[in-house]
């Protein structure tokens, strides 16, 4: 049993190296939908502190909606299980309390709101997730500053901070926009709702710098996606396979260049080769 | 006596006695007017969603003197007083002892001495156009009782100072029924900003008939703004009638939060060819308050372009209306008309009525109108939420977002600012 070794092997390991490994988020067999349509079924994930996890799967099989569950979108209902996050019940806690512990969504469809600018709704969003910390909120010289030195971080021109949140904004924009936006928050737990989805390579290669240079041995980083290509740029340590509503595999980085050489279809097929046995 | 038995006594004393001064011609027409049209009933298809028969069952004390003063005024007066002319009309009638009068390029005089002296062919010749417009007995009401109104003359050239008007209803002893009259003339080459509002003191109610008429001549440049907060005890038709006699431009911003009953008309008349006129409106409502904007542009001369943007934002048991006219006249090719009207409504109960009307008669003209009734975007308010934002402050920030085109045509600072507090205040937004 070449399964159970690994596993005793695995465990004594994480004894030996780092007293310090925090579980920052445990997924419990999760199971949620949406208007009585199962999506997840029964999902079990743990992500440790200064660790990037990939969710790779088919268009369909539940990604977007574990990333959206996690952050707290109230249109899906969770009907079993737990997500433990730093010790505390994630489910529990509104969509609000959720960001200013920590969590961060990146969304895939980041939406337009015309009227609102970057540099207002991150001056809202700072000083309320500060209040909550009960620190002081910063005044305009110490935001200003701040927000220069995360622009120059990930890469983003004033000029479309300025400009009405996402309106009008291509793609690209729209994703370096929530990557800012990441930086600014400072998250402990970033997810990533396919980031790389409407992006040319070059805005691939920009983004994931950002992303690379956002990640510490202090946070965590889960990243949902389609393709393999984002992962030319983000190493990550573990790589699971979705397949309707499960993580059907697990597995180190080099499962998604398998993934990518064979397709899904290796997936099914190793599914339906399990169910069999 | 009930109020409308007291005005069809009074006019009747009007109309045979008379009184001599130069609007008795206009008056008596008026009156004839409001004889056979009476108060418009929801019958009346231009008041469909809005009734105001339960204002003349009230009893209104008429001829009480004001106990107004100089001192009371400092507690109504708007931001940037200091920097502006002033015109105080205390229950309908003009007062000069209140009113400030800073810019060398204004004169100011009551309409009846106007309707006398070297502005006489002014009067008659603009005085009560706006019945050709707002045909209904509420209108023919103020004509009929025009008496202590004001004349107004912007003279060439920028005048330095925007011009305040204030409406004060006095109901400390009693409801009170005003109907000021104002008639704006606006030369060549002048530059003129015109702020109205109104006040009531008092812990009665108030009724306020209020009509404006603003010529514009050549190469006039005019920004009419009327801000409307005042108490829930008072109601108001308030008429504002643009006449763009030359090739102009106007700019108006219609700000409406609070009262029982408002209705506005604003009537924006292209009676020369290369006119622009850009109207905007922001009603952002609670309780129970009415607001019904009826407007229209009328392109009776070619190559006219206008622009008009209203938007509502309707909480509790309130109701908005918007009623957005366009016509375009047989030979008023090469017209540019546009109409939007968008409204969030933020409660069960609360309702709006929308309605625009294109009239179309030239055939080389661009016209468009379009409507949106809705909730607040829910998807966007996650999104926000999910940044570590309040529900609260979430709900602030989109709200203020989607009022922010019409405030940022709000061109005196002052007011600017001043409407945007209101406009923060009624939203709940932590000032940060």
């Amino acid at each position: 049993m070449p399964c159970h070794m690994t596993k005793i092997h695995t465990s004594y390991l994480i004894k030996q190296i780092n007293v310090n490994e925090i579980i920052m988020l445990k997924i419990k067999n999760l199971h949620a939908g949406i208007e009585g349509k199962k999506i997840l079924k029964g999902i079990d994930l743990e992500i440790k502190v200064g660790e990037v996890h990939v969710i790779m799967g088919p268009n369909g099989s539940g990604k977007s909606t574990l990333a959206s569950v996690l952050a707290g979108r109230e249109t899906y209902e969770v009907t079993e299980g737990s997500v433990e996050y730093l010790g505390k019940e994630l489910l529990e806690m509104s969509p609000e309390d959720r960001a200013r512990e920590g969590l961060f969504l990146a969304f895939q469809y980041p939406v337009e709101i015309p009227g609102l600018s970057t540099t207002n709704f991150m001056k809202t969003a700072v000083n309320e997730i500060r209040k909550y910390r009960g620190e002081e909120p910063l005044d305009a010289v110490a935001f200003l500053r701040m927000m220069k030195e995360k622009m120059a971080l990930v890469n983003i021109d004033q000029s479309l901070l300025s400009r009405p949140l996402n309106e009008g904004f291509s793609g690209g924009e729209k994703k370096r926009n929530e990557i800012f936006q990441m930086a600014m928050l400072q998250p402990k737990l970033a997810i990533m709702d396919e980031t790389d989805s409407g992006l040319d390579i070059d805005a691939i290669r920009i983004v994931s710098d950002s992303i690379n240079k956002l990640h510490t041995k202090d946070n965590a980083v889960l990243l949902v996606t389609h393709y393999q290509r984002l992962l030319d740029y983000i190493i990550p340590d573990y790589v699971h396979v979705m397949y309707n509503g499960r993580i059907v595999k697990s597995g180190p980085k080099e499962l998604a260049l398998e993934l990518e050489e064979k397709g899904y279809d290796f997936i099914r097929h190793e599914i339906g080769v399990a169910e069999e046995a | 006596m009930n109020t409308l038995s007291y005005f069809k006594d009074k006019l009747e004393h009007f109309r045979i006695t008379g009184n001599g001064d130069g609007l008795h011609a206009i008056r008596k027409n008026a009156i004839d007017a409001f004889t056979s049209l009476g108060v418009p009933t929801t019958r009346n298809e231009e008041w469909k969603y809005t009734r105001i028969g339960g204002i003349f069952n009230k009893d209104y004390q008429f001829d009480v003197r004001p106990v107004f003063t100089a001192k009371d005024l400092d507690d109504v007066r708007l931001p940037g007083h200091e920097q502006s002319n002033e015109l105080v009309f205390v229950n309908g009638v003009f007062s000069s002892e209140l009113s400030t009068i800073r810019s060398s390029g204004l004169a100011v005089l009551p309409l009846e001495q106007a309707a006398h002296n070297e502005y006489k062919d002014i009067v008659a010749k603009h005085l009560g156009h706006s019945s050709q417009y707002v045909n209904d007995g509420i209108n023919a009401l103020n004509t009929a009782f025009a008496h202590g109104g004001v004349f107004v003359e912007a003279k060439k050239g920028q005048v330095e100072h925007p011009l305040y008007i204030y409406h004060v209803a006095d109901a400390s002893d009693g409801n009170i029924f005003a109907q000021p009259r104002s008639l704006v003339y606006v030369n060549e080459n002048a530059r003129l900003q015109i702020v109205e509002t109104f006040v009531t003191i008092g812990s009665q109610e108030s009724f306020t008939n209020h009509v404006i008429e603003v010529v514009v001549e050549n190469d006039a440049h005019v920004e009419y703004y009327k801000i409307q907060g005042d108490s829930n005890r008072a109601s108001q038709v308030s008429t504002t009638h643009i006449r763009q006699v030359g090739k102009s431009y106007t700019h108006s911003v219609v700000i409406s939060l609070n009262g029982n009953i408002i209705r506005n008309n604003l009537n924006v008349i292209f009676d020369a060819d290369h006119c622009e006129s850009h109207l905007y409106g922001l009603y952002c409502l609670e309780n129970e308050t009415h607001v019904d904007n009826h407007t229209v542009v009328d392109n009776a001369k070619p190559s006219c372009f206008s622009n008009e943007l209203y938007k509502g934002v309707v909480g509790g048991d309130a109701t908005g209306v918007f009623n957005g006219k366009i016509f375009v006249r047989k030979n008023a090719q090469k017209t540019n008309a546009y109409q939007s009207n968008k409204n969030i409504l933020l409660s069960e109960t609360a309702s709006v009525n929308a309605k625009p009307q294109l009239e179309i008669f030239a055939d080389d003209v661009k016209c468009s109108h379009g409507c949106t009734v809705g909730s607040l975007d829910e998807e966007a308010q996650f999104y926000l939420v999910s940044r570590g934002l309040s529900k609260q402050s979430a709900r602030a920030l989109l709200l203020q977002a989607f009022a922010i085109d019409i405030l940022e045509n709000i061109k005196p600072e002052p007011i600017h600012k001043y409407v945007e507090q209101l406009i923060a205040a009624r939203l709940e937004i932590d000032t940060l």
